[in-house]
């Protein structure tokens, strides 16, 4: 799922330091699931902003919700009675709840209480890794089920680098070369042959490289789009 | 025993340390407490096996969030031992007493009210 780590309490702080009544807006959704913007860490969070607050003899007065999710309008209209009796709010969610949110509330402002960074998992409780740079044209299957896209450094689609030394990216030491994963992998099946040819040109046009995108399923559209 | 220790200890029993929050710990300095500290079972005796361990990692975690606060970390402790060691319970009582009375109040004060003007 989407993964964002939450921002400093230092640029939270300046974000909200001329106002004195705030939301702070959860997220039952992916952040909940990395722990950095469900309702505990919400609460968390708002003590904090408190204790600076108070520390610093201007106290905030902060209120908490969560929403099921952030990036529907069913659920962001949820809050239309009392979003505006906030001199700001701070979205928990992921880079796309503040924008619902703005997009709906053209008058508040919504501030990002955390950094979305990747789509990933998690590798053990509480280490989430990125494993998908969203390409729009998924491969893995020709990698045996690794994407050297989203775990490559430079994502080569024909091997590793010189770089890559005893199974380790030169980028930093604590990421696995992924070529080096897939080799070992393919040796291992006796399928190697199937890394040997020559791809053809990765259309990245359905990447972020294409522009902003859109998805549709038609037999759900009422209406026009 | 009937050891003496410091006064101005509150104390709040819970079944496991594993029990305490974050959010506790949180909570009791922005009301006002001068420092807050966790006491539970040596480590590998915990009853429930790790709660102990989890709590000392929510009070490093509480350690950090009050440096960026600007709050010294050490109002906020995390001390194992035993059930059965009433001394060594007093004895963290007192160190604790102390180190927070070296520290002094805490920084965290609710604004003074000077001015009540009549409604």
């Amino acid at each position: 799922m989407i993964v964002a780590d939450r921002k400093s309490l230092e640029e939270i702080l300046a974000m909200v330091a001329g106002n004195t009544k705030i939301l702070i807006l959860g997220c039952k959704g992916c952040v909940t699931v990395c722990n950095v913007g469900g309702l505990k860490e919400v609460e968390i969070l708002a003590a904090s902003l408190k204790i600076a607050r108070k520390k610093a003899g201007t106290p905030l007065d902060i209120d908490i919700n969560v929403l099921e999710r952030q990036c529907d309008t069913e659920y962001v209209a949820q809050i239309c009675e009392s979003v505006n009796d906030y001199d700001a709010v701070i979205s928990m969610a992921c880079g796309v709840g503040p924008q619902f949110l703005s997009e709906m509330y053209k008058t508040q402002v919504f501030y990002p209480g955390v950094n979305t960074t990747f789509f990933g998992g998690a590798t053990q409780h509480g280490v989430w890794e990125e494993r998908c740079a969203g390409c729009g044209t998924c491969g893995i299957h020709m990698f045996g089920g690794l994407c050297p896209i989203a775990r490559c450094a430079k994502s080569l689609l024909h091997g590793p680098c010189g770089g890559s030394s005893k199974g380790v990216c030169e980028v930093n030491a604590d990421t696995e070369c992924i070529w080096d994963a897939i080799v070992r992998k393919k040796m291992e099946l006796g399928q190697l042959e199937d890394l040997m040819g020559v791809r053809g040109l990765k259309d990245w046009t359905s990447a972020r490289d294409g522009g902003p995108r859109r998805s549709i399923r038609e037999e759900l559209v009422q209406g026009n789009i | 025993m009937r050891l003496s220790y410091s006064a101005d200890i509150k104390i709040i029993q819970v079944p496991c340390t594993g029990r305490v929050d974050i959010l506790h710990l949180l909570n009791a300095i922005e009301d006002g407490a001068d420092g807050v500290y966790v006491a539970g079972c040596l480590e590998g005796e915990c009853h429930y096996i790790e709660g102990n361990l989890k709590a000392r990692r929510k009070v490093a975690y509480v350690k950090k969030t009050l440096v960026e606060l600007g709050i010294e970390p050490e109002r906020v402790e995390m001390y194992n031992l035993s059930s059965a060691q009433g001394a060594r319970f007093a004895q963290i009582a007192n160190e604790m007493a102390a180190r927070i009375k070296a520290l002094g109040p805490t920084p965290v004060q609710a604004p003074l009210v000077k001015n009540h003007t009549a409604a």
